[in-house]
């Protein structure tokens, strides 16, 4: 038997058109039965926020659902940078088109053609949507919205809000949430989390979640489910993330039908700050737009490494990205940046407490346009730097190092974005659909509330208008099976009693991923990975250690059932990095590079979207595709020299 | 580095709670406050005790998440919040009191966890811009002036933690909701409603249990965000113009 195809649901016509098309031919619902339905969403960042609250202000009732105690600290709020638009407004040469093909070339033409155009086309309403909400954006003397540049393009197309460009942008999804939670129609469950899907005749018809601070386990119903629960980093331990960062939600869906997509495809980001030893909880970003201004280097000889960065002379200092890619420098994107700083560490170039990190200068930059310049544009990174490290990036360069940042990969979705779980629908970091193998900067923010305000919102209706708000009770026996599963698997979490801690597994499988894959992967070291991951497992249910009880607010409960689905995501995640023997964007295994060291593609047999399914806990999962089709966009290498 | 912690313990919400005594041994300097928690934390699972509930997640000091109150000071001594911290900055051998937050209206879920949903309902008070997605005029249509944007986002850097209840003798949110009414009611867009936000917010605030301010600026001292106390004064007025506006509209 043939293994099945996945049908993307692309509408038809030439590629500028489609979404107008799909707009226009969509179902509605009729504003006076809106209220009838009842539709869960699953997490309150960008993506999640902003879909809540428009579901609001057109009249469906909405139950949103996050794990901190206030929808204002989603980890979107920790985006730095900017957010892409095509806006042009630096009259640079800037268009949709071009945004579309540089999100495209950026993803290393492994994102799905239709749905990166549409991303591109929404861009300019979300720079409306946020400058009328308050979202306080940089201006130019003149009134005029300022601009900066990110990796990957040659405009200047970046909007921010000074460092916390990410902050600023949810603060704004957050007072429109606020304002459909006083009217009503959003009803809000901060310090709740989702343990698992309920699927009812096929479709996806609730949630069952655990109230963090009593410990109940409860079922939510409702006519669709939306997911928008950001990425998997936290797989790797270390990582940009926030400590709460999980995969539970996206994997139990997965575990209950619905594909995942994708999954070895993750984001290291160039500029983090450096580890600095084994009691670390997590790794700082540095925001890419530092990049700007900031010139990486490292010395040329390896005896050098130990010196005072002062005292090497400039002929003594590799700007290995201007030399490599004089038309990007070190504004490359950032797959191409984090290998190369890899690459230079490798051959012993690299500085700092064991030789893992490279330098970002800034002197250049304060000669030229003074210190309080570069202050006004970076201070608060300048800070914390400072903070962290207890060094005066002003004087001396920043030392830093690449960090996992981002997962591209994510739950399947069709160009509705709903998953093949008719009802279930993933936005933001959490689906897979639009930035391939790499996303370039400044473009999740961008993709999130393109998902929450200008897509999801259309492309739902197709879904609920045949059903007229018949969706089932919580009383169902799905819900009670389903409740019994999650109560049970809590059981079995603090019964084991064995003598290692939760983090002590969640630092074995983040290293192990991060040296099989991450930077650089091959087929030995992931076949190795995933055997060890089956041993991971069996000693993690053996011989966890979980404090306390259920009926409490239990932070080690919490992070044990989080850790139990990285370790058999982590797999996964391995899994699909073996299947594809090429290399593309941020999935880079060793064994097919081209003689300059570049990633080799495949797309002969590989231009496809690998799907996963399923088969039951401890089976190997299926694999299924999505061919890839372009029409417009001609594939080639990808080429920053 | 050793240092003698004074833990602030407390079941539950319903229960009492006291300090305990904890021992913080072999801690490197570049820990941060909260990693050396986890550290003994990963210590009191493994004896069987349970371990200390404190709140965290971005650990980079923009989700406004962490709030531990610090030998006194909310946030710990120096500018900034609990997750940016670190350890160097004690010296080997200190003794360390660790509490909640500690204002009426964040009353205390679990050891060092409190329940700041009321800053939650203060924002659903006024604290947005009603406009309909999709509705914008184009971004560049209304200029804004760098020095308005700028002073604007001052206030908008806000990250909701609530040290600034916390340090206030009166446990105030004044700097908080000032905030909020300063960024919003600076730019055009948020102009029209701005009397209304700022009625809303404050009869919120006074609602939920927040005391008044008193100008200790105590608030300003902690912030991690540096919204500046200025905000306060531009709040009152802000305030007494609405209200008198208000009462003329009724009377109208
Ligand atoms: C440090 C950092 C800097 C970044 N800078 C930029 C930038 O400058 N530009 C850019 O474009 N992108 C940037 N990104 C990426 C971007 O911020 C994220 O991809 C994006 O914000 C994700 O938004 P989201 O809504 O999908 O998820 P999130 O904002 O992560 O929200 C997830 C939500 O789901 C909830 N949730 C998760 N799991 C559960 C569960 N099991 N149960 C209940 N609720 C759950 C959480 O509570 C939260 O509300 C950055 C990312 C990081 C980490
Ligand atoms: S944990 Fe986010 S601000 Fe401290």
């Amino acid at each position: 038997m043939s293994k099945p195809i996945l049908d993307a649901k692309i509408p038809p016509g030439p590629l500028a058109h489609k979404w107008t098309s799909y707009k226009a031919t969509s179902k509605l619902v009729n504003p006076a039965n809106k209220r009838r339905y009842e539709i869960i969403v699953v997490g309150s960042g960008l993506a999640g926020g902003s879909a809540a609250a428009v579901f609001g202000e057109q009249g469906y009732n909405v139950k949103c659902f996050c794990y901190q105690d206030s929808p204002r600290r989603a980890h979107s709020i920790a985006a730095q940078g900017g957010i892409n638009a095509a806006k042009n407004y630096q009259n640079d040469g800037d268009s949709v088109a071009r945004l579309f093909h540089d999100t495209i070339k950026g993803g290393d033409f492994r994102s799905r053609e239709a749905n990166v155009y549409r991303l591109a086309e929404v861009s300019n309403s979300i720079i409306d949507q946020c400058v009328a909400q308050g979202v306080p954006f940089a201006r130019e003397y003149g009134g005029m919205l300022a601009n900066r540049s990110f990796g990957g393009a040659q405009v200047s197309r970046t909007f921010y809000a000074r460092g916390q460009t990410g902050q600023q942008l949810l603060l704004g999804v957050y007072s429109e949430l606020s304002r459909q939670i006083a009217a009503g129609t959003v009803k809000m469950h901060p310090r709740t989390e989702m343990l698992d899907l309920v699927i009812v005749d096929g479709h996806a018809k609730g949630i069952v979640v655990r109230d963090m601070v009593t410990g109940e386990i409860a079922s939510h119903a409702a006519d669709a489910v939306v997911l928008a629960t950001g990425g998997y980093g936290n797989a790797f331990y270390l990582s940009t993330n926030a400590a709460g960062c999980n995969v539970t939600a996206t994997y139990r869906a997965y575990r209950r039908g619905a594909l995942f997509a994708n999954p070895c495809y993750t984001q290291i980001h160039p500029t983090c700050i450096p580890v600095s030893g084994s009691y670390q909880s997590k790794l700082t970003l540095m925001s890419e737009s530092l990049r700007n201004d900031g010139r990486v280097w490292v010395p040329k000889k390896k005896e050098d490494c130990g010196k005072n960065p002062a005292d090497i002379p400039e002929e003594a200092r590799d700007y290995y990205l201007e030399r490599k890619y004089p038309s990007y420098g070190n504004l490359a994107p950032r797959d191409i940046s984090s290998r190369s700083a890899k690459e230079v560490c490798d051959e012993g170039r690299g500085v700092g407490p064991g030789g893992l990190g490279v330098y970002m200068d800034f002197s250049d930059a304060i000669n030229r346009l003074g210190e309080a310049t570069i202050r006004e544009r970076y201070g608060n990174l300048f800070e914390m730097y400072e903070n962290i490290t207890g060094e005066n990036a002003y004087k001396t360069p920043m030392r830093i190092f690449p960090a996992v940042h981002y997962t591209m990969g994510g739950l399947w979705v069709d160009y509705g974005l709903m998953s093949n779980v008719p009802g279930l629908f993933v936005i933001g970091e959490a689906n897979f659909s639009d930035h391939g193998a790499n996303r370039l900067g400044a473009s999740a923010l961008m993709q999130g509330l393109a998902d929450g305000y200008f897509v999801l919102p259309y492309t739902i209706g197709n879904y609920l208008a045949p059903l007229r708000g018949t969706r089932p009770d919580v009383g169902r026996p799905e819900f009670k099976q389903t409740e019994a599963e999650v109560r049970d698997r809590i059981q079995r979490l603090l019964s084991v009693k064995g003598d290692r801690t939760v983090d002590s597994f969640h630092r074995e499988i983040g290293l192990l991923l991060w040296d099989a894959c991450g930077m650089a992967r091959t087929k030995e070291g992931l076949e190795k990975a995933i055997k060890r991951f089956d041993e991971i497992r069996e000693e993690f249910w053996k011989n966890v250690r979980v404090a306390g009880d259920n009926e409490e607010l239990n932070q080690s409960l919490e992070k044990a059932g989080r850790v139990a689905d990285f370790i058999d995501f982590g797999q996964l995640m391995c899994r699909d990095a073996l299947n594809r023997n090429e290399s593309c964007g941020g999935h880079f295994r060793s064994e097919y590079q081209t003689p300059e060291g570049e990633a080799q593609r495949n797309d002969d047999d590989y231009f496809y979207v690998a799907a996963w399914q399923h088969t039951g806990d401890g089976n190997v999962p299926e694999m299924i595709k999505e061919p890839l089709h372009y029409e417009t966009v001609q594939l080639a290498t990808r080429s920053y020299k | 580095m050793n240092f003698h912690l004074k833990v602030w313990r407390q079941e539950n919400g319903q229960s009492g709670g006291q300090f305990r005594d904890y021992e913080a041994r072999d801690i490197p300097a570049e820990a941060s406050f909260l990693e050396m928690l986890d550290i003994v934390n990963e210590g009191l699972v493994l004896r069987g005790e349970e371990p200390v509930a404190f709140d965290h997640d971005c650990r980079e000091g923009i989700c406004g998440m962490c709030s531990l109150t610090i030998n006194g000071i909310p946030h710990g001594k120096g500018r900034g919040t609990t997750c940016q911290l670190y350890m160097r900055k004690f010296s080997d051998g200190d003794t360390i009191y660790i509490e909640p937050f500690r204002v009426g209206a964040f009353p205390v879920v679990k050891d060092l966890v409190v329940n700041r949903t009321a800053f939650d309902r203060i924002i659903s008070a006024g604290g947005f811009i009603s406009e309909r997605c999709g509705a914008a005029q184009d971004a560049n249509d209304t200029p804004i002036g760098k020095t308005v944007a700028d002073y604007a986002m001052d206030a908008a850097a806000c990250i909701g933690c609530g040290a600034c209840a916390a340090a206030c003798p009166n446990g105030s949110a004044m700097l908080f909701v000032a905030g909020k009414v300063g960024h919003l009611g600076l730019l055009p867009q948020g102009k029209p409603e701005a009397g209304r936000r700022v009625r809303g917010m404050v009869a919120k605030m006074d609602d939920e249990g927040f005391g008044n301010c008193s100008n200790f600026y105590e608030c300003e001292a902690v912030c991690p965000a540096g919204v500046p106390a200025a905000f306060i004064a531009k709040m009152n007025r802000d305030y007494a113009m609405a209200s008198v506006s208000n009462a003329v509209e009724a009377t109208a």
